[in-house]
Order: C-alpha cells, then sequence, then structure tokens
C-alpha cells in the first residue's frame, strides 16, 4: 500500500514536470487521451469481465459531438465536453441495454455490430465531414478565464481531468457498487441468487465505461483539433483493447503503461517502419500475451505478491 | 398429507423439456413450513433441473410454482431470492476473490440500499461487519474471516456458502447437495448445521448421503428419470420395494444403509 502511494506520488511528480522534459506536450496529450480511454475500457474488462469490441463508438462519437458542438455551435470548451460525454453515455445506455443480456462471445458480437452501426451513421450525417472528419476544433478556454491554445496550459487540464478519470474508476472498485460487481464477476449466478439483478449493475457499469471512453474522446477532439474517421473506427476499439491487456486488465495502473507503450511505439517507429507499425505492435503483443498473460503490470503484481486491487 | 395452509412452497406438473428431453417431467411436490425436505433419486433424475425451476435459472415448459399460495412460475430469479426463497448449488457456489467476511457482507449488502452506489467508499459497508461475524460464527469460520475465499479448504467452502445463504434470512432455503464431495468429519459437521439452522425455516435439499437423509429429514420425495415415484415421511419411503429399487439398483437392501452419493 505505501509503495504504491509512493509509485502514484512519483509518477503524479513526473506528469507535472514532463513538459520541462523536452516532452512533446501534445504527444503527452494523446498519451493521457488514450490511458484515459484505456482505463475506462478497463472498468468494464478488468473489472466486470466484460469484453466490449465496440469501444470506439463511444470515443468516437463523443470526439464528434463536441467537434461539432464548438465548431457548428460555437458552444464553450466545457459545455462541448459535457455534451459529447453525454451523447456516449445516452449510445452506452442504448448499447448496454441490449448487450448487457448476453453473455461472452454474443455480448463482444453485439457490441461490435452496433459500433459499426454508429460508425456508418458518423460516415453518411452531414454533421460529422464525412471522410474529411471535423478540422479546426478550437480548444477554447476554461470558462473564458484560462485560455486553453497554449500547449502547457491545456496539457495541464488534460492531466487534471485524466487524474480525477483515475481516481474515479478506484473509487468506483472499492465501491458498495465495486463490491457487488466483483460478486458477480466471481459467480454471476450465485450473485442472482442473493437477489442481485444483475443485468441492471453489468449496465450501470457499462455506461459508466462508455461515458469515461466519451470523455477521453471529447479531449481527444480538442487536444488535436480533429476529429476523424478513425476514431470511430473498428481499429481504435480494437487497439484499446491491445492497450488494456498489454498493461494488465484488471490492474489500475495496467492499461496506463499499456496506452503508453502502444501510443508511443506508434508514434516512434510512424516514421521508421511506416505501416509496418501495426506489424510490429502486433507481433510485441503476441510475445507479452505469451510471455506475461496477465500483462506487463499485473505480471510485476504476482511477482511481488500484490493484490490487484 | 399436509393442511393446505402448512404448506410454503408447492409445484404442480411441473414439466421442463430439453429439446425433446423431458428432464422433469409432472413434478407435484409441497414442501411444508419449516420442515426438512429431501429431494433424492440417482444421477440424472432431474434434481438439479427441478431446482433450477423453482428458483427461476429454468422457465418451466408447463406446470406452476406457488409460495405461500401465490403464483410465482413467472418470476425473474433476483426476484424469488428476495421473496425468501435461497438456494445453494451443487458445484460450491462462494465468490473466490473476496474475503470470507466480504463473501457474507455481499448477501448483507443489498438490504443496505446503497449497492448502486458507486461513488460512496466501500468502507461505508464496514457496519456490516459485525453481523457478518455472527454468521461466520455461526459456521464456525470466524478465524478465516480475512482469508480469500479460494482458499479455504473444500467443506469450510460449503459452509461458507451456508453462511451467506443465511445472510438473507431466508424462509426457504434449496441446497442441492450441500455434503458432495466432503469427507466424514465435514459431513456430520455440515448435517449439523443444516439441522441447526433449520430451526425456523423450511430446508429442500437434494442429497445422496443416505444417513444424512435418513437423520435429519422429516420428508422425502423420490425422483426418477423427471417423476416422483414416491414421496412421504423418511420412514415410510425408505421401506418402498419401488424406491429401493429406483435408487439402490437393486431390491435387497433397505435405504438406510445406503451410498454415500456419486
Ligand atoms: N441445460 C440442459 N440442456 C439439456 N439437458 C439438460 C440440461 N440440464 C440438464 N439436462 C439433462 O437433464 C437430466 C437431469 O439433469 P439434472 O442435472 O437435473 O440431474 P440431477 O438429478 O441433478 O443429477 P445429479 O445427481 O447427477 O446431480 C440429465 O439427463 C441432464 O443431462
Ligand atoms: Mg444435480
Amino acid at each position: 500500500m505505501r509503495a504504491q502511494i509512493a509509485l502514484y506520488v512519483g509518477l503524479g511528480l513526473l506528469a507535472l514536470v514532463a513538459p520541462f522534459l523536452g516532452l512533446y506536450p501534445v504527444f503527452l496529450m494523446k498519451l493521457l487521451c488514450f490511458a484515459m480511454f484505456a482505463c475506462a475500457f478497463n472498468l468494464l474488462l478488468g473489472f466486470t469481465k466484460m469484453l466490449s469490441f465496440g469501444h470506439a463508438a463511444y470515443f468516437g462519437a463523443s470526439a464528434y459531438i463536441t467537434g461539432w458542438l464548438v465548431t457548428v455551435q460555437g458552444w464553450g470548451t466545457l459545455e462541448a465536453i459535457l455534451g459529447g460525454v453525454a451523447v456516449s453515455m445516452l449510445l452506452g445506455a442504448v448499447i448496454g441495454a441490449i448487450a448487457v443480456r448476453r453473455q461472452g462471445i454474443y455480448f463482444a458480437m453485439i457490441t461490435l455490430a452496433l459500433a459499426q452501426v454508429v460508425y456508418f451513421v458518423c460516415l453518411q450525417a452531414q454533421f460529422t465531414g464525412g471522410e474529411n472528419g471535423l478540422q479546426g476544433i478550437a480548444r477554447g478556454s476554461l470558462l473564458g478565464l484560462l485560455s486553453l491554445g497554449d500547449d502547457r496550459a491545456m496539457y495541464y487540464f488534460v492531466l487534471a481531468v485524466f487524474v480525477a478519470v483515475f481516481l474515479f474508476i478506484r473509487r468506483i472498485v472499492h465501491s458498495p457498487f465495486g463490491q457487488v460487481l466483483k460478486a458477480i464477476r466471481a459467480n454471476e449466478p450465485r450473485a442472482v441468487s442473493l437477489g442481485y439483478k444483475v443485468d441492471r449493475y453489468k449496465l450501470t457499469a457499462f455506461v459508466l465505461s462508455a461515458s469515461l471512453a466519451g470523455l477521453a474522446g471529447s479531449l481527444k477532439a480538442l487536444v488535436l483539433g480533429f476529429a476523424t474517421l478513425s476514431d470511430v473506427s473498428q481499429g481504435n476499439s480494437g487497439e484499446v483493447i491491445l492497450m488494456t491487456l498489454l498493461g494488465g486488465s484488471g490492474t489500475f495502473l495496467g492499461p496506463f503503461v499499456g496506452a503508453n507503450v502502444v501510443i508511443t511505439l506508434q508514434e516512434y517507429l510512424s516514421d521508421l517502419a511506416g505501416s509496418w507499425v501495426s506489424v510490429i505492435i502486433g507481433a510485441i503483443f503476441v510475445v507479452c500475451v505469451m510471455v506475461f498473460r496477465r500483462g506487463v503490470v499485473g505480471e510485476i503484481q504476482r511477482r511481488f505478491g500484490q493484490r490487484s486491487d | 398429507m399436509a393442511l393446505a395452509e402448512e404448506v410454503i412452497l408447492e409445484t404442480q406438473g411441473l414439466v421442463k423439456e430439453f429439446s425433446g428431453f423431458v428432464a422433469v417431467d409432472g413434478v407435484s411436490v409441497r414442501v411444508r413450513q419449516r420442515e426438512i425436505h429431501a429431494l433424492i433419486g440417482p444421477n440424472g433424475a432431474g434434481k438439479t433441473t427441478f431446482f433450477n425451476l423453482l428458483t427461476k435459472f429454468l422457465q418451466p415448459t408447463s406446470g406452476a410454482i406457488f409460495y405461500r399460495g401465490r403464483n410465482i412460475t413467472r418470476e425473474q430469479p433476483a426476484d424469488i431470492a428476495r421473496h425468501g426463497i435461497v438456494r445453494s448449488f451443487q458445484i460450491c457456489a462462494v465468490f473466490p476473490h473476496l474475503t470470507v467476511l466480504e463473501n457474507v457482507r455481499v448477501a448483507l449488502q443489498r438490504k443496505l440500499g446503497t449497492s448502486f452506489y458507486f461513488w460512496r467508499s466501500e468502507r461505508s459497508l464496514g457496519n456490516l461487519d459485525r453481523r457478518a461475524m455472527q454468521l461466520l460464527e455461526e459456521v464456525h469460520l470466524e478465524p478465516w474471516a480475512r482469508t480469500q475465499a479460494a482458499d479455504l479448504p473444500y467443506g469450510r467452502k460449503r459452509a461458507l456458502e451456508l453462511a451467506t445463504t443465511l445472510a438473507l434470512e431466508p424462509d426457504v432455503m434449496l441446497l442441492d447437495e450441500p455434503t458432495q464431495g466432503m469427507g466424514h468429519e465435514d459431513v456430520s459437521h455440515v448435517t449439523r448445521l443444516i439441522k441447526q439452522v433449520s430451526a425456523n425455516r423450511t430446508v429442500l435439499m437434494v442429497e445422496h448421503n443416505m444417513s444424512v437423509v435418513a437423520s435429519i429429514a422429516d420428508t422425502i420425495s423420490v425422483l426418477q428419470r423427471g417423476r416422483v415415484i414416491a414421496a412421504g415421511p423418511y420412514s415410510e419411503v425408505s421401506k418402498n420395494p419401488q424406491v429401493i429399487e429406483a435408487y439402490m439398483g437393486t431390491s435387497s437392501d433397505s435405504l438406510s444403509g445406503g451410498p454415500d452419493g456419486p
């Protein structure tokens, strides 16, 4: 426990000084956004064992909505973020309500199919800009007080949101609700026989996860200034699964580590290896899954005899 | 037979078909208040399927289930538990990654009404710990309260399952082979526990171990190929030649010295 707090404090300090260490702030922000996305996804996969194959739908939809609210409707930054999150929450509620009734592979297939529907809508709809996506999304300012145009200001804003999301997820897992989720994950029929309407708990977890994924997408649109089809694509859904498993699903830091590895590799390898990046990342993934089955963080925790929660 | 008002749980002509195969074939059983009712029968007789029907884990093909005179045939499994009918499973069902204390607390927690509070700390569940410890004491598990349930020996897991079930203060407990796979000591321990907790409640249990049945059951129903072939007080049913034949595969022996299950 002490070691864990020390680790968090260390990471926090590192994050605070990171922009002064010669690291490109936009890159750091992108890292944080995808780490947030992976953490949100992990809430579902890691803590409730539901494997969604369509999480890009919430990430991407929220990115589009926020972008559209800013560029077309002229909304303020915070309102636009909330708007995006609200839409992904709604989407999560609808898709989740259909999906949580099914288990395992059927659950995965439903989330996949419905995410494809969302992709299709984004491709066809007017407001998303079709193949071009939405470009030139301005970051605006925080309540008109603090301009986010400056990369460092934006970085600290994104960092603050990330930390809040991270702590929020920890709280969810360590709440009365989290206890029930753990019980459902461990033995669903038993939880039912104790009188829990498990679908409602799963749906709540699903909506929370979708909303936080939406928040990540929304921030990503503001950080990079664009929202495109790749945000809402199947590839993005796959990548978040990869990040989470690589880092260690069911651990708090795992998705963060996994997102860092994947995004960093993508960034640095794209110049060197071009389109071979995905092959390399795929190979790393396969090796990791074979060598450490619980992911990097999961494996470390196991070696040091720490409980994952 | 029992008076109508004494009957707490009753099935009428319950049928369950699995794609043409009839696992439960017109079962009518009456369970009286505060009795220990044993359901026996050979492997594959449909006992677990019958439990799944009673607790709504499966929908019956036809027939009806009444609880305190109310038709509950169309209800959801979680609602059955809320009415006070709580089951255990043939395969021991604890929550392996939770501690022994947490296992019991999960059952207590629902009544607190905070089970959806994802923003509140789990420390708020601390005031259930005392009641949870009491329940653990009842099954002699208090020294293991902080152990992960997965690390308990098998017999203790079953005791934990019982404590978790008791946490809901059920009126009716449905136990599916509570002594299966246990050593002699654990069997007599769990048997005593069942007897002890049945004081104010009704127990319907599937049991292969005939000495357990003989020692605590008030009534038994015998199931064979999905049908009830005999029902009544233990002393009568155990002498029924058809039962001896079905259950033992031979009519040369009486039931009381019966087998220890599969
Ligand atoms: N979901 C299912 N689909 C198809 N057949 C099933 C299903 N569940 C049970 N059966 C069949 O129904 C019959 C009764 O099974 P059940 O598990 O109820 O028997 P049981 O009396 O509990 O046996 P045991 O003593 O071995 O536990 C068996 O032949 C079994 O194969
Ligand atoms: Mg059975």
